[in-house]
């Protein structure tokens, strides 16, 4: 199929024939999503770049429509999220669906962090792929601060107020840059409708940069879970039917798992706090942001310095961008890195360990903890990633993924 | 003019049309800059937010040993009657101690000068990352030093509100005050 692979396709109706003359739209999706020579031996973590960009559209889609009963001011604010729970039509289902999505989209995008990370797809050359997807990493997660202060409830109001207070840690200009941000000099009004604004665009922003992420991927094609390159067309499928199925499974059984939350269990993953409207004047008993930031939260906690701990959770992702180059190794898959492998699942135990420690007080042993598990996260990308690329011993690699795929049939 | 100091001709050299292309280049970006900076500083706190509003407190119905909160420019101030111990303590501690060293004494002079160390007068918000700390209320947990403790992030503060413990960086922060009467305080 990969021979037909730059070949324009010639289209019988007429009509998408004249369009296609003027507007290769057809010509486009017919290359890159139906012929397109895509690896054969793809495994079920592939499936989450599909499953995220679902989510996105999701989240856009039940957004757009919160938006139209939604009331950016203070005083309204929770009392209009009491409405769309109590009294819009279906508002209810709508507002679990955004609010359960939000941690259903990070779910699938960490996992596909995850996949990412243990086969190697940040290396040459998807590093500009991989950076452009920290770069949505961090839009989201912009994005998904700005939507938690929405309710207006004691997380959104408290949450808003740590998270921006996190700028005052800058020397000099910090209290400018917060006073800046807030519009004032607390949390208010002015506050709460910036956030409306931003949370509305950056969505649209982040469809943007997705899409430069799926044209950087198409340049050299997807990783794939023995991280060798394809050779010929025996180590491919073309992309339609045999990935839109396999990616389209795997997007039913993901939404389903996240109906059932949305269904019988909104609010699992969200706080009881946000249900009493928000004070400026009374700090809830223990402060949680939402789960998907609680390993980043508990680095800022670890670190007994306010600029310090401010500087070691943007290292946190800023480590991210520069990960190409402190892996040294040339095998991308961990499947033929012997020691790389027990790290990269040190390195999830470690990450879980932080959001433990970040739902937890900052008392007794949480904070010795915390600090021990930052020290290994920055660790394992600082030190143990450019050294083990040196000393580490691959196993061989298949001669080609036809190969290895038969093969395995065979055994 | 400065187009007359370039040399023309000669290979390689600053033409008079490579001065035009770096002087338009240049004005274009003042222009860029000066186009953004309405709508960055359009961000900034509006007339009616910066109008600075100040209040005014009765202090007397407070007795020793408790504390009062109240809201002035949407943020919590605390009010606390020291006890004779409270004070007592706070100026026993060396400077050597504090993180951000500041003597008791500085932390209860309003903006005329005037010392009054029972009266303690701060904005109630922890230097960290900005939550209301505990022990201002009876029953609250005042933290090691007997003071007020911030439960986001564990800083402790003694009876004059210097930082002593945890990540914060600074003392809570002293408003502007004016004790107008014996019973009467304006903040702001």
């Amino acid at each position: 199929m990969a021979s037909s692979h730059g070949t324009p396709p010639v289209f019988n109706n007429k009509v998408i024939a004249w369009i296609d003359h003027r507007l290769p739209v057809f010509s486009y999706l017919e290359k890159e999503y139906n012929t397109f020579p895509t690896p054969r031996n793809f495994n079920y973590f592939w499936n989450f770049g599909a499953i995220a960009t679902v989510m996105l559209v999701l989240m856009i889609a039940t957004g757009i429509v919160l938006a139209t009963n939604y009331t950016p001011h203070v005083l309204m604010a929770f009392d209009s999220v009491e409405r769309i729970d109590r009294d819009v039509p279906q508002g209810w289902l709508i507002r679990d669906l955004h609010m359960n999505g939000a941690s259903f989209f990070f779910i699938a995008v960490y996992i596909h962090i995850f996949r990412g990370m243990y086969y190697g797809s940040y290396k040459a050359p998807r590093e500009l792929l991989w950076i452009l997807g920290v770069i949505i990493f961090l839009l989201m997660m912009a994005t998904a601060f700005m939507g938690y202060v929405l309710p207006w409830g004691q997380m959104s109001f408290w949450g808003a107020t740590v998270i921006t207070n996190l700028f005052s840690a800058i020397p000099v200009v910090g209290d400018a840059i917060v006073t800046w941000l807030w519009g004032g000099f607390a949390i208010d009004n002015p506050t709460l409708n910036r956030f409306y604004a931003l949370h509305y665009l950056l969505p649209f922003i982040i469809v943007a940069v997705v899409a430069l992420h799926v044209i950087a991927l198409h340049v050299h094609g997807s990783n794939n879970p023995l991280g060798i390159d394809p050779r010929g067309p025996q180590d491919t499928v073309p992309f339609h039917p045999y990935y839109t199925m396999k990616d389209g499974f795997g997007v039913v059984v993901f939404l389903i798992v996240y109906a059932g939350f949305a269904f019988f269990a909104p609010d699992y993953m969200g706080h009881p706090d946000n249900y009493i409207p928000a004070n400026p004047l009374v700090t809830p008993e223990h402060i949680v942001p939402e789960w998907y930031f609680l390993p980043f939260y508990a680095i800022l906690r670890a670190i007994p310095d306010k600029l310090g701990g401010v500087i070691a959770m943007f290292g946190a992702i800023a480590v991210l961008f520069v990960l190409p180059w402190l892996d040294t190794s040339r095998v991308r898959s961990a499947t033929f890195r012997p020691i790389y492998k027990w790290f990269m699942f040190v390195l999830v135990i470690d990450v879980v360990v932080l959001g433990f420690c970040g739902a937890n007080p900052p008392a007794g042993f949480w904070i010795p903890l915390a600090q021990v598990a930052t020290v290994y996260y920055f660790f394992h990308f600082l030190i143990l990633l450019p050294i083990l690329g040196k000393i580490e011993r691959p196993l061989p690699l298949p001669p080609s993924i036809a190969d290895a795929v038969l093969k395995k049939k065979a055994a | 003019m400065a187009a007359s100091t370039i040399p023309t001709g000669g290979h390689g050299d600053p033409t008079r049309r490579d001065f035009l292309m770096v002087a338009t280049g240049a004005l274009g970006a003042v222009g860029v800059a000066a186009t953004a900076w309405p709508f960055i500083n359009n961000l900034n706190p509006a007339a009616d937010t910066l109008a600075l509003s100040s209040i005014e407190v009765n202090i007397q119905p407070i007795q020793v040993g408790q504390a009062i909160t109240v809201k002035w420019r949407g943020k919590p101030v605390f009010i606390r009657h020291r006890t004779p111990e409270d004070i007592k303590v706070a100026e026993a501690v060396p400077m050597s101690e504090l993180p951000d060293p500041q003597t008791d004494n500085a932390r209860v002079t309003d903006s005329a000068k005037k010392v009054r160390p029972e009266w303690l007068i701060m904005i109630g918000i922890c230097t960290h990352l900005g939550c209301v700390p505990l022990g201002n209320k009876p029953g609250q947990d005042k933290g090691p030093y007997d003071g007020w403790y911030c439960p986001c992030h564990g800083s402790a503060y003694d009876t004059a509100g210097r930082i002593r413990k945890g990540p914060a960086p600074k003392n809570l922060e002293i408003p502007d005050y004016l004790f107008t009467s014996d019973t009467l305080v304006r903040i702001g």
